[in-house]
């Protein structure tokens, strides 16, 4: 997994609540392989008009959003299917950072999986956030995960919270699964001792 | 120390535990779909070993074709991911039940069905749906690709410890409400993110009087508030419905599980992270009306309209919502017309559900196209035997096999562009029935009055039929 520790990039604003997975990408690319580039899937029919051309107004169509890596969202992001190829296609598109309210809480979980960062800032915050992107002469923000700060333009400062856990898998790129499996001993431990008490739990009979 | 349900079978699985709280959880149960073929990917590519494969079970409904299941789907591309189901558990030794065997049904209805969803056992399942499991007394919720691969590789979990809800729901339902009814009531008063980082415990008199096809549709659509698990106490209707399933626990386990199911109940003095009261004599037969599940009302309610919206960016919003729908403001619900309808989904496709629809269509004729896909083989073949398939068929219904079918939007059953959807199902996203469909959530007797009708209807005002 690609390690995540600074991002310094343009920031593009998407102010609407609730965007869910299914917008993120339509189910009908779910069965493209992982190799495949999920980017062209990102919001693949709301960034489309009738007649399936780009829509010059969606906020990712603009020129200056091209290669921007950074969303700035509304209310319960991710919200809705567990599909992790939604990250698949953030990730491809070139998205490494969704700033929102609240999100989906198994999208949230897939961001950290694939090394985009989910940033929680309060709705108020957000709406700064989205009147400075509007206002200020460029639209860059940096994100520093190791001290939990992003930058805004105008030069303010927001702190972010993230559990220590999620931060420390993404900053060193590791793959937990590497991470568990030191605790095979404990594991095995704690299956046989549930088996004696709860021997129906033991196994798929 | 006076403990939740949740906390009880929490801290049963706990493994490692963290300083910062995030805890190792040991998963006594794993139900994998066709989707799971990333997982197995990541697997391939990392040359890893599938540690407890007894512990997971296979099941195809996501890609299954409802109309010609035999061959997967029609559409070879629909197939493959059903093919890469029946490789990938062949080869990791994973028992699968696919196409054709009478344990095939939507992993959510299997599941509890086949008695692989017990009581006090953390359950996952790469779906956001898994919630429905809880609805048995166990810990079930819904995970991504790269954790279904961890749980493969490990049978474990590192997950942080979510606040709990307790959501209270008591008093008489009143005549033609069912569960559908009740979980779209909350939603829409909790709203759409009300429950996010909750897990939510259901509790109750209405809740304890509900069977436990009802308390699964209300579980089921726990994502819905936000929250990734919902569950309820097990009781006696609990123990009832699992007793002599397939995989329940047989001989000897069976009073020793009983036993210690009765022990699975939040303490007297328990406390939650939060308490949401609701009186079930607020909640009228409901429906959805917007592109999200919190935009539940009465049938009896109107549109809204944006101009009552103060806030600019919601007003946009709504108006946006309302163009996508096709809809206008002030519009009475029960005039708008449907183009067709769908019962089934792992919401509302058992044999209850099939029953409430077949008794509205029994003796009336559908005006618009419409289909009934069971959650399983099992209940496809008891709805044929109870007489409920040929009342459905009389009536112009289409029966189908099980399978996910239009609630999914991935294996041939569709909605067209712009046409309107009285669906059984959980999600009324744009999209989500097919590009361009709009979606109406409600329970499966509204579905199938709005077929008889052609348009949204009150059940409680349908015409009786001479029979």
């Amino acid at each position: 997994m690609e390690a995540f520790k600074k991002l310094d990039s343009t920031a593009a604003s998407l102010q609407v609540a609730n965007i869910d997975t299914d917008q993120i990408i339509p189910a009908r690319f779910l069965k493209t392989p992982r190799s495949t580039n999920h980017g062209e899937f990102l919001f693949h029919d709301i960034r489309r008009d009738a007649s399936g051309e780009l829509d010059p107004n969606f906020i990712l169509n603009t020129p200056e959003n091209k290669g921007t890596q950074i969303l700035v969202a509304d209310t319960n992001f991710g919200c809705g299917s567990s599909r992790e190829s939604a990250v698949y296609a953030l990730f491809d598109a070139g998205i490494r950072c969704v700033i929102a309210p609240s999100f989906g809480d198994i999208f949230y979980n897939n961001s950290i999986k694939n090394g985009l960062l989910p940033i929680e800032l309060d709705r108020n915050i957000i709406e700064d956030i989205w009147q400075i992107l509007k206002t200020a002469n460029n639209t860059n923000i940096e994100v520093d995960l190791e001290n939990q700060t992003i930058h805004l333009p105008n030069g303010q400062n927001f702190d972010f919270q993230i559990d220590p856990f999620r931060k420390q898998t993404l900053i060193e790129g590791l793959d937990d699964i590497d991470l568990t499996l030191k605790y095979r001993q404990l594991i095995e431990d704690h299956e046989t001792n549930n088996a004696a008490e709860r021997p129906w739990t033991a196994t798929v009979y | 120390m006076p403990q939740t349900l949740f906390e009880k079978i929490w801290s049963r699985h706990v493994i490692v535990e963290r300083e910062d709280g995030t805890c190792l959880l040991s998963i006594d149960r794993h139900l994998c779909h066709e989707g799971s073929f990333h997982a197995f990917d990541k697997l391939e590519r990392e040359n890893r070993v599938i540690r407890r494969p007894d512990l997971t079970i296979g099941i195809a409904d996501h890609y299954v074709s409802t109309k010609a299941p035999e061959l997967g789907n029609e559409e070879h591309e629909l197939r493959v991911p059903i093919e890469k189901l029946t490789a990938n558990t062949k080869k990791a030794g994973i028992q699968l039940y696919g196409i054709g065997t009478p344990e095939q049904g939507i992993v959510h209805v299997t599941g509890p069905e086949q008695g692989l969803t017990l009581p006090g056992i953390i359950l996952v399942c790469g779906d956001s749906h898994t919630a429905t499991h809880g609805a048995l007394g166990c810990l079930a919720f819904g995970i991504g690709a790269s954790e279904v691969a961890h749980v493969l590789a490990t049978q474990t979990l590192w997950q942080e410890k979510p606040k709990t809800m307790r959501i209270n729901i008591d008093g008489e339902l009143a005549t033609g409400v069912v569960a559908k009814d009740i979980i779209l009531h909350l939603i829409s008063v909790i709203g759409a993110n009300g429950a996010t980082g909750y897990m939510i415990e259901y509790a109750g008199s209405t809740v304890k009087n509900l069977s436990v096809e009802g308390r699964m549709t209300m579980c089921n659509m726990s994502i819905e508030a936000g929250g990734r698990a919902g569950m309820i106490a097990p009781d006696e209707k609990t123990f009832k419905y699992l007793k002599d399933r397939k995989h329940s626990p047989k001989n000897g386990n069976w009073d020793l599980a009983v036993t210690d199911w009765k022990t699975l109940f939040s303490d007297a003095d328990a406390v939650f992270d939060k308490e949401v009261n609701i009186k079930a004599s607020d909640i009228a037969p409901s429906l959805t009306w917007g592109n999200s599940p919190e935009e539940a009302l009465p049938v009896t309610g109107k549109i809204p309209d944006p101009k009552n919206e103060s806030d600019m960016s919601r007003r946009e919003a709504l108006e946006f919502t309302l163009q996508y729908m096709g809809l206008n403001p002030g519009t009475s619900l029960k005039d708008i017309e449907v183009d067709r309808v769908f019962i089934g989904s792992c919401t509302n496709s058992r044999i209850e559900d099939l029953r409430a629809a077949a008794e509205i269509a029994r003796g009336r004729i559908t005006q618009v196209p419409a289909i009934v896909v069971p959650g399983s083989a099992m209940i496809k073949k008891q709805a044929e035997d109870e007489g409920l398939a040929q009342i459905f068929i009389d009536a112009g219904f289409d029966w189908r096999a099980t399978g996910c079918s239009m609630c999914v939007g991935m294996n041939g059953d569709l909605t067209p562009p712009g046409e309107r959807c009285a669906s059984t199902s959980n999600r009324n996203f744009k999209g989500r029935q097919g590009p361009g469909s709009r979606t109406h959530l409600m329970s499966p007797a509204m579905a199938a009055a709005a077929a008889i009708m052609g348009r949204i209807t009150d059940i409680r005002e349908l015409e009786p039929v001479d029979l």
